[in-house]
């Protein structure tokens, strides 16, 4: 072992108590009974129990939604923003990254106050609003660096090859711009189905979440349940991962 | 018309700026069809920006490109091709860093111009396996682009181009990432493919040899401007002016007098030659490239004599730098080796030397007079010889070596950056360019290089001011 090893301590130390401690504590909350004993009826409670799994396919859809409206919307806003023909200025680049560095509560509180003062009733229509006002910069930002990155030559080369403008798209630069998209869809989907405090402010918790249920019970004390209900969205957010081919070298879009 | 037949392309007074900055002049080029064309020059030159607006990536300001063109009802016309976009034009072009598309393989990308014409699939399949055969890579259609090595990206980038059938192939730099062995297997290659195909290349480098080596034509491209068209044998042998004979092949470059017909003075000595028509007694600039010079210990016939000053083995030959009896140190390439310390003679026969019309003989600078003994030029003031007539625009004339460079910019009148530097046996020649970007050049014995920034600073009594003829009141 050499000594340059050991700077790495404090890091490993670090990683021990905040990431592997607390997911072994999930682990072992949700493996156990009220007493103390070991038991598989917390996570089978949940396949069992209907208001869990309706909030966990409400979840899902508006999760679904969310992502897609992003996607639509950020494409686009990237591609616009990351062409010096269209866009000549860092500012604007700022402009849409600004919000990002506002918390996500005080701007989900403002937009409840805005929808009070308009007079629109909450519901879903609202609940998504805010999720993509929420959300739309962590999409457009890793495809914007996927796009801004991307050699100009490549589509050069393919109008050379005598692809329409429309066809450059479609074969080189979407294609190309995959990993930022697929970056993009991980940044803004899990992070949806795990909120709760868009849709207690948006909805007036007409809507509930599957973060929102973990939440109850948690605050109600049922930390077993809570736990395992954690524990199951872990397990789909790390499938999410894989299934989206989450390498992570190709996952090159980051974040700020 | 009669030399202009059998025409691909045709280029006339072109002209581009991106911004205040003029890349190209007025440019104006024929290509006959099966041509091998070289397009040469230093890098900023403007040779990628003519090839990028024949592929169509840029449009000009000025002039226009004609193309032969096939027309959809068969014929084949001669057109204008500005606002053509690149994808309709019938040519094809191999990038500098290839841009093989990373997320298709060796197949698709050859096929990808293919398959968006529409070409039936087993067509694609026969075209795509030919054209893999003719760049010797038929074992790796199935491969990732990115695990190829440069050399065979390159082919592949070659390959994807000529599947197409294009009229015209453009080739930017393709060899310039490869290392020099890859590169002279590739010219040989590239050499044959251009025979076999007859398809017309344009081909652009700043690799002399490699355009030498390649090029049916060779187009020496400097400053935005085309310094010469010629054969490479025309290039070398009789480059136009200063600029193509350092930038072609090695060379010395010196001053002379063309004293009459078919005799010239350079390095204090009168040689025969074989240049008429410059006048008599009339400045010029010699070459003589650096095998041209004959020496020996004891020559026959010899013209001058000198010392060697330093002799260096470059695995053909050997290359020694020679101080003649008038102080002029020329570059000589020879067979035999010649010891340092001892004294040569020399001979130069007729043919070997060329003889080129100064481009300047002094400096001439567009300025505005302030009073009788000021001027503004370069932006700034400085203080010149009475000039003893009203006016107001004028020109300053300074000779090159009047001309005084300063180690730090703030010491002279005006600041620039040594921008050329051509040796000329006894002399340093410096094209300077100024912070106002006109070019000033310089004669000097200091030693300065490209890219120094220095302060300019010329006597009062060095620069003589006339007085533009047509005044305006």
């Amino acid at each position: 072992m050499s000594k340059r090893s050991n700077w790495a301590l404090p890091y490993f130390i670090f990683l021990v108590l905040f990431v592997v401690l607390p997911l072994v504590l999930i682990v072992v909350y949700a493996l156990q009974d009220g007493n103390g004993g070991f038991t598989l009826s917390n996570v089978s409670r949940f396949f069992t129990d209907s208001d869990a799994l309706s909030t966990f396919a409400v979840s899902i859809e508006v999760a679904v939604e969310n992502t897609l409206i992003c996607l639509l919307l950020g494409y686009p806003a990237a591609y616009i923003l990351a062409d010096r023909n269209l866009n000549k200025s860092a500012v604007t680049v700022i402009l849409f990254i600004l919000p990002m560095w506002i918390n996500a509560l005080m701007r989900t509180l403002a937009t409840a106050e805005l929808f009070n003062v308009f007079g629109f009733t909450l519901g879903k229509g609202t609940l998504l609003f805010g999720m993509v006002y929420d959300y739309l910069p962590f999409m457009i930002y890793p495809i914007y660096n996927v796009l801004l990155k991307m050699d100009k030559s490549y589509s050069e080369a393919a109008a050379d090859l005598g692809a329409t403008p429309i066809q450059v798209f479609g074969k080189v630069t979407l294609p190309l711009s995959m990993p930022g998209i697929s970056s993009g869809i991980l940044m803004v989907f899990m992070p949806t189905v795990s909120t709760f405090a868009i849709s207690e402010f948006l909805t007036n918790n007409k809507i509930k979440l599957f973060g929102t249920i973990i939440q109850e019970n948690i605050n109600s004390s049922m930390w077993n349940y809570g736990a395992a209900l954690s524990l199951i969205m872990l397990v789909i957010i790390g499938l999410t991962t894989i299934l989206l081919g989450g390498d992570e070298r190709e996952v090159q879009g980051g974040t700020i | 018309m009669s030399e202009k037949n059998n025409i691909i392309i045709d280029i006339e007074h072109l002209s581009k700026s991106f911004g205040d900055h003029q890349v190209l002049k007025d440019i104006s080029l024929y290509i006959r069809k099966g041509e091998f064309v070289t397009l040469l020059g230093p890098s900023g030159c403007g040779k990628t920006t003519l090839l990028r607006m024949i592929a169509g990536f840029l449009q000009p300001d000025e002039g226009k490109i004609m193309m032969e063109w096939d027309s959809r009802n068969g014929k084949t016309e001669f057109r204008d091709v500005a606002g053509i976009p690149p994808h309709q034009r019938p040519l094809n072009t191999v990038f500098q860093r290839y841009a093989l598309f990373p997320h298709l393989d060796v197949y698709d990308n050859i096929a990808f111009g293919l398959k968006l014409q529409g070409v039936p699939k087993d067509e694609i399949d026969t075209r795509v396996r030919k054209v893999l055969k003719l760049v010797s890579m038929s074992d790796y259609e199935d491969r990732d682009v990115e695990s190829l090595s440069g050399g065979q990206q390159q082919r592949v980038a070659i390959a994807r181009a000529i599947v197409n059938k294009p009229k015209v192939l453009l080739l930017d730099e393709p060899l310039a990432a490869l290392d020099l062995k890859m590169r002279q297997d590739m010219q040989i290659e590239l050499k044959e493919m251009h025979q076999k195909l007859g398809i017309t290349f344009i081909y652009v480098t700043h690799d002399q040899s490699e355009a030498l080596t390649l090029s049916d034509t060779v187009v020496v491209m400097n400053e935005g401007k085309i310094q010469q068209i010629g054969t490479p044998i025309d290039i070398y042998n009789e480059p136009v002016n200063s600029f193509v004979a350092d930038f072609i092949g090695e060379s010395n470059i010196l001053n002379g007098t063309m004293i009459q017909d078919r005799k010239v003075n350079f390095i204090g000595h009168d040689f025969d030659c074989v240049d008429e028509g410059f006048g008599e007694n009339v400045p010029v600039d010699v070459v003589i490239r650096p095998e041209d010079v004959y020496l020996g210990y004891e020559l026959e016939g010899a013209q001058f004599s000198g010392k060697v000053n330093s002799c260096v083995f470059k695995g053909v030959h050997y290359e020694m730098y020679v101080e003649t009896d008038s102080g002029n140190e020329l570059q000589i390439q020879d067979y035999d080796a010649f010891e340092p310390g001892r004294t040569v003679q020399m001979l130069i026969h007729p043919d070997d030397i060329q003889v080129m019309k100064k481009e300047r003989v002094e400096n001439v600078i567009d300025c505005t007079v302030i009073d009788d003994t000021h001027i503004e030029m370069f932006g700034e003031e400085f203080e010149c010889a009475p000039i003893g007539k009203e006016g107001t625009s004028a020109k300053a004339h300074i000779q090159f070596s009047k001309v005084d460079l300063m180690d730090h910019e703030e010491e002279g009148n005006a600041s620039g950056e040594v921008w050329f530097i051509l040796y000329k046996g006894n002399h340093y020649h410096l094209t300077v360019k100024t912070e106002s970007g006109e070019h000033l050049y310089v004669d000097t014995n200091d030693i300065w290089d490209k890219g120094d920034l220095v302060g300019i600073k010329i006597l009062p009594e060095d620069i003589t001011v006339e007085i533009d003829d047509e005044q305006e009141k």
